[in-house]
């Protein structure tokens, strides 16, 4: 199955002049800019949580045509801070990931696990796999290894770098390290008062 | 079994009672004498001025009257819901869910008890229909402010966890239907502690009254059981329709949350 392009049409949002853009299947765009330049807003309006210009569409499907709940589900956001309502690691997971959870280094009594003990880093890891494990079409990526040390960043880089590949998701994938953003992107976009900027490093990709 | 008339110089006896206490309260700087004392003289005023209104609705007694003195008891308790609420809902939502759900719970819940279970003739004989419909709308207005309190507060405290649950991929139904569950359950709880409290801490007020006013205890309890039991439903149903409404209006036709639809008293 091919999975379809997610694209920008016109995008604005308050911070941000309107955007046209289109990330290919398997396709990883690094956005980085200043703190408050509106990455995360930008990719709140890309998951269409917030009122904004514009829009955006995956393949045939615009966020017109698909209510919110089944656009979200397919161009899937993992904020930087993640939400937990279950007692356990497993009650949030759709699926049994285990295969990935063992690639990040979980063993396998993490799904019993109580979400109280579990630390930041480890937090931000999980929500990864759990939005993966609903099988999202597109990733959106808010720095998602701000809360990682050296070792397990490049740990979730990779296993990120693989999935992605092996599923064909575009990503946009906001991060502000510059090693990293040279690690993964495909394409890297800078956000500079209020306009998006392609930057010349980050075409070394493996695309 | 006639009651005991009281004059207005008996009313002044009990009146020196609220004055001791006000004065204690100054003494004791308590900061709320002159509150005390205002509302004590709000309450003879306000009363005395329903017993003239009523008096003439209960002499005419023509529907007119009797309907249109039910819809301004409708909207003063629609404005007494949004003026308990932490947070309302921009634009006339804040009075419309309120008043709107009260008009489909306690009018119809007052009608059909009316009709069905009473039956004065005619139905809408104003010494049944009034008291029905306000202690009706008093307790149905208590569970929908609270009901809507809740559920605004939470979905604001709990933000970051609904918005989780859409980026997820849930309908808005899911994101919040904790949260709901919790509004609903914050509006029953009055009627149902009331309920399960009736005689053994506190003897309701209506039925102490008519007791005052020579009615038979057994039959006094009887219309006490009536009363709860539709307070019960008016304050469930009305409820439910404002706690969904309600939840619907915070988000949009994209299923965004639209904490921007709030703003705070």
């Amino acid at each position: 199955m091919k999975t379809p392009p997610l694209s920008l049409i016109q995008l604005s949002t308050d911070l941000l002049q309107p955007v046209s853009l289109q990330i290919r299947a398997g396709e990883i765009l690094c956005l980085s800019g200043p703190s408050g330049s509106g990455k995360s807003r930008l990719l709140r309006a890309v998951a269409d949580l917030d009122p904004h210009g514009g829009s955006a569409s995956l393949g045939a499907e615009t966020q017109q045509t698909l209510r919110g709940h089944l656009w979200r589900r397919a161009v899937m956001m993992v904020p930087a801070e993640s939400a937990w309502w279950h007692e356990t690691v497993g009650e949030h997971l759709p699926k049994p990931m285990d295969a990935a959870l063992g690639q990040l280094g979980f063993t396998a009594d993490v799904t019993d696990w109580s979400i109280d003990r579990l630390s930041s880093g480890e937090k931000q890891r999980l929500a990864l796999v759990r939005a993966l494990a609903h099988e999202p079409r597109a990733l959106l990526l808010d720095e998602p290894t701000a809360n990682l040390d050296p070792d397990t960043t490049r740990q979730t880089e990779r296993w990120l770098c693989e999935v992605i590949r092996q599923r064909a998701l575009p990503t946009l994938w906001v991060a502000h390290d510059r090693a990293q953003i040279e690690r993964v992107a495909s394409r890297h976009l800078h956000i500079e008062g209020g306009r998006l900027n392609e930057s010349a490093g980050g075409q070394n990709g493996w695309m | 079994m006639d009651v005991i008339a009281l004059s207005w110089w008996q009313l002044a006896m009990a009146a020196t009672l609220v004055i001791a206490l006000a004065a204690c309260v100054y003494r004791a700087r308590l900061g709320v004498g002159n509150a005390l004392l205002l509302s004590a003289a709000r309450t003879a005023v306000q009363l005395t001025l329903i017993g003239f209104v009523l008096e003439a609705l209960f002499a005419l007694g023509r529907p007119l009257w009797v309907a249109l003195m039910g819809l301004a008891m409708l909207l003063l308790a629609g404005r007494e819901v949004m003026a308990r609420q932490s947070y309302r809902l921009r634009g006339g939502w804040g009075f419309a869910i309120g008043t709107l759900s009260m008009f489909v719970s306690a009018f119809s819940v007052t009608v059909l008890t009316l009709i069905v279970v009473i039956g004065p003739s005619p139905w809408y004989s104003p010494q049944y229909a009034i008291p029905l419909l306000g202690m009706l709308l008093g307790n149905t207005m208590t569970g929908i402010a609270l009901a809507l309190d809740r559920l605004s507060e939470g979905v604001r405290r709990e933000r970051q966890l609904v918005e989780g649950r859409l980026m997820l991929g849930q309908s808005w139904r899911e994101a919040c239907a904790e949260l709901r569950r919790g509004a609903m359950r914050a509006g029953l709880m009055p009627i149902i502690n009331a309920m399960a409290a009736a005689g053994l801490v506190s003897l309701p007020g209506m039925m102490t009254g008519q007791i005052l006013s020579g009615t038979a205890p057994a039959l006094a309890v009887k219309y006490q059981i009536l009363i709860m039991f539709t307070i019960a439903a008016g304050t469930g149903f009305g409820t439910f329709i404002a706690v969904s409404v309600a939840s619907r209006r915070l988000f949009d036709g994209h299923e965004r949350l639209r904490l921007d639809r709030l703003k705070t008293a």
